[in-house]
This record gives structure tokens, C-alpha cells and sequence, in this order.
């Protein structure tokens, strides 16, 4: 059944057209990956996913609710990792990790543990969020994905500064997430393995694109 | 509610990591009040006169001072845009943000009011109110406060346009936590003035809230 889908969704920014007429649909367990030039719109689209921008046209359901109709219910359903990494220089790991866990309103605190151990965050719980490095911070952020409850996981450009191992215990944590009827759309410019999934190529949506298959 | 204790314990605690910025909003409190007795004269009757209105209106801009620690560095890191993404209601975020932010600005202030009381030779008489307002006034100060900041959000020069925005609502306030010290100084009960302080917090606890969550999600946009 289809956990998320678009109708037709055109995004304006400022007095520009990034996107029009754009629609899928998304299963449980499935994933999308956003692909695209620069400027096509991917961060666009998944922050219009997360709520945080409104559609100029067209809906999103989830669940097959439009998703104004329940917006609080929604949020808890989705979680949105976007370019920014939320971490505190004054804070320690396992505070800021703990933190996000209580306000997706986790109760079962082994999971921080598990989720620090799923990045390798271990032995960084209890450092500074100032002493961390771009691609720690980053795993950090990423860490959130397994402290809430959300099962469509939105991510922009999750693999920005990782190394290949963490993108390898990226994929792993995504490929897990869809094993257990969780849903993903992401989008990346590395090359990021996603069985099974589909793709979205940005730039057939562009305003006027030749070739368009009408919806 | 976890959310909501969440929330405030985070900002207790980098707000107490980060208590330069609380001793700045002290130390300009202190300072900006001891100017005063070289700006009108040492005369003991005048200082006593205007200590009030003074200690008042200096509370009033060191809270708005620190204002844009409300919003400002979690919209600059993503936090805020997470908060606004979360399930727990915005409006109970920002709430939380605020009863921190008084406890980490309003409190201190009014802990620090006796003092420049003495600095400016306020009459014995006069302390028990002006603390009792200071502690009636400044929550709704932190909540109106919110309001403005959440508005500012993104725009450039935003402590300025939060003095414009903020200064002007806290006028009520300033009058009645100032007309209740000059009623018990002339001798008058100032149980009316506190009933309108109690008012004005009254309303500023549900509406302040819902008002500056919606700004903030007007802000996180785009």
C-alpha cells in the first residue's frame, strides 16, 4: 500500500518554477532516489515532503490521508535529515542524541545506545559537539534516523563528508529501515546502493523539459 | 510533556555552558544603571525618584538584549527547523525556550534589582514591590519577547528590528510594574497594579506561544 505519494506537485521559489507536474508513489519498504542537476530542485522536494515548504500545486498523501488533514499525527511518521547538522558545541554527543530522542518521544533509552553504536559514536559519547569532525557531526545527525519512531525517512544528501565506511553503514542502515516496512527517499550525487529502488531524475520536471511523459 | 522538558533542560544547560552571555546582559544591567547618578547628578531625592522607572526600563532592554539567543543560533544550525519538524506541538516548544530564557535572564535580573536599588537610593519601602513586579513582569517580558524574535527570524540587523518590534508592547508592563513602587512610596495600596501585571502575564502564557510558533514556522520556510 502506498505510504507516500505526490500529485502533481509544482514548487515555486521565489518567482521561480523549480518544478511542475511531478507525481509518485512510494511503498512500504520502497525507496526513491532524487537525482539531478544542481538547482533542479531535490532539496526542494524533499523539504516540500517534510512539510517545511508548501506546495504552489498539486498534494501529498500519507497513508492515503492528504497530509494537512492530521499534520501533528503526521509529523511523528516522518524524519527529515536536511543539509544542516543540528549539534551543539556545548553539548555532548550523548546529550544532543538524547535530546532529539525525547522530543520524537522515545521511551526505550537502549536505543541511543544501539544508535550510537550503529555510526560508530561510541566512543565519542561523551565529547563536545565542538571537537567533533564535519563527517562526525554528520553521523551524529544521521544517528536521529534510529532514535525515532518515522517510518518514511527523508535525506538530503545523507553522504555529504563521510567516508566509505560510513556511507557503507548508511546504506546498511537504510537497507534495515526498508526490511522492517520503512520507506526512503533520498537524494545523493556519490554513487549510493538502494536495491530494489526507483529513481526520480529531477530534471525531467523542469518547467518547459522536452520530452515530459504527461501525468 | 517529555518534549516540553526536553526542551527547557537543553536550554538551562547550554545557557549555563555558555553563561558569558548571561554575564554580558548582567554586567550591561549594572553598568547602563550606574551611569545614571554621573547623567542626572548624585542628588540622593532625584535618584531616589527616578530608581524605579530606571531599574524598570533597564530590565526591560537587558532582556531584550538577549532575545536573539531565543531562536537565533538553533534556526543558524538546523535545530529549530528540526523542532518545528518534530511531533511534539511547537507552541509547547517554544514555551519551554521562553520559562528557560526567564530563568536564565529574568531571574538573574531580579536577583541583581536590589542592588542597583542601593546604587540609586531607592527608599527601604519600595523593594518588596518592585521585586514582587520585577517577578510578575518579566515571564510576560521573555513570552512577549519570543514573539519578536520569531518574527525577526532571517532577517538582517534582527536585534534591531526586535527593539522596534518588542519595545513598544512592553510599554503596559513597564507602566504598572513602575506606578506600583511610586503607589507604596506614596503610600497607596498597589494590589491593582499587580492584578493588571497578572492580567498581562495571564494572556501572554497561551497567546505569546502560539504566536511565535507560528512565525517560527513561517521562518524555518523556504
Amino acid at each position: 500500500m502506498a505510504i507516500l505519494s505526490a500529485h502533481r506537485l509544482t514548487c515555486l521559489r521565489g518567482a521561480r518554477l523549480v518544478f511542475e507536474d511531478l507525481s509518485f508513489t512510494l511503498d512500504a519498504g520502497g525507496a526513491l532516489l532524487l537525482t539531478g542537476p544542481n538547482g533542479s530542485g531535490k532539496s526542494s522536494l524533499l523539504r516540500l515532503l517534510a512539510g517545511l515548504l508548501e506546495p504552489f500545486d498539486g498534494h501529498l498523501e500519507i497513508d492515503g490521508a492528504p497530509v494537512a488533514s492530521d499534520r501533528d499525527g503526521q509529523r511523528a511518521r516522518i524524519a527529515y535529515i536536511g543539509h544542516a547538522d543540528p549539534v551543539k558545541s556545548t553539548l555532548t554527543v550523548r546529550e544532543t542524541l538524547s535530546f532529539w530522542a525525547d522530543l520524537a518521544g522515545l521511551r526505550d533509552r537502549r536505543r541511543l545506545d544501539a544508535a550510537l553504536g550503529a555510526l560508530d559514536l561510541s566512543v565519542l559519547a561523551d565529547a563536545r559537539g565542538a571537537i567533533l569532525s564535519s563527517g562526525q557531526r554528520r553521523r551524529l545527525s544521521l544517528a536521529r534516523l534510529l532514535v525515532s519512531d518515522a517510518n518514511i525517512w527523508l535525506l538530503d544528501e545523507p553522504t555529504v563528508g563521510l567516508d566509505t565506511v560510513s556511507v557503507r553503514a548508511v546504506e546498511a542502515m537504510v537497507a534495515d529501515h526498508r526490511r522492517n516496512g520503512g520507506s526512503v527517499v533520498l537524494s545523493t550525487h556519490i554513487e549510493f546502493t538502494l536495491p530494489g529502488g526507483q529513481s526520480l531524475d529531477l530534471g525531467d520536471y523542469a518547467p518547459g523539459a522536452v520530452g515530459r511523459v504527461p501525468a | 510533556m517529555m518534549g516540553f522538558r526536553a526542551v527547557l533542560l537543553r536550554d538551562l544547560r547550554l545557557a549555563i555552558r555558555q553563561s558569558a552571555d548571561l554575564a554580558l546582559v548582567l554586567g550591561f544591567f549594572v553598568i547602563a544603571a550606574s551611569l545614571f547618578p554621573f547623567g542626572v547628578g548624585p542628588s540622593p531625592d532625584t535618584l531616589a525618584r527616578i530608581a524605579p522607572g530606571v531599574i524598570w526600563v533597564l530590565a526591560l532592554l537587558s532582556v531584550m538584549l538577549s532575545l536573539d539567543r531565543l531562536f537565533q543560533q538553533d534556526l543558524a544550525d538546523g535545530s529549530l527547523e528540526q523542532m518545528a519538524l518534530s511531533p511534539t506541538p511547537l507552541s509547547l516548544v517554544v514555551l519551554a525556550k521562553c520559562l528557560a530564557h526567564w530563568l536564565t535572564t529574568g531571574l538573574p535580573l531580579i536577583a541583581i534589582a536590589p542592588v542597583i536599588g542601593i546604587l540609586l537610593n531607592l527608599p527601604a519601602e519600595g523593594y518588596a514591590v518592585l521585586l514582587a513586579g520585577l517577578a510578575l513582569g518579566t515571564p510576560s517580558l521573555s513570552l512577549i519577547g519570543a514573539v519578536g524574535a520569531a518574527l525577526s527570524l532571517g532577517a538582517r540587523r534582527a536585534g534591531l528590528l526586535i527593539a522596534l518590534l518588542v519595545l513598544p508592547l512592553y510599554i503596559p508592563i513597564l507602566i504598572f510594574g513602575v506606578t506600583a513602587v511610586d503607589a507604596v512610596l506614596t503610600s497607596v495600596q498597589p494590589t491593582a497594579h499587580f492584578l493588571y501585571l497578572a492580567a498581562i502575564l495571564m494572556a501572554a502564557i497561551p497567546l505569546a506561544p502560539l504566536a511565535a510558533a507560528a512565525a517560527v514556522r513561517h521562518g524555518v520556510e523556504g
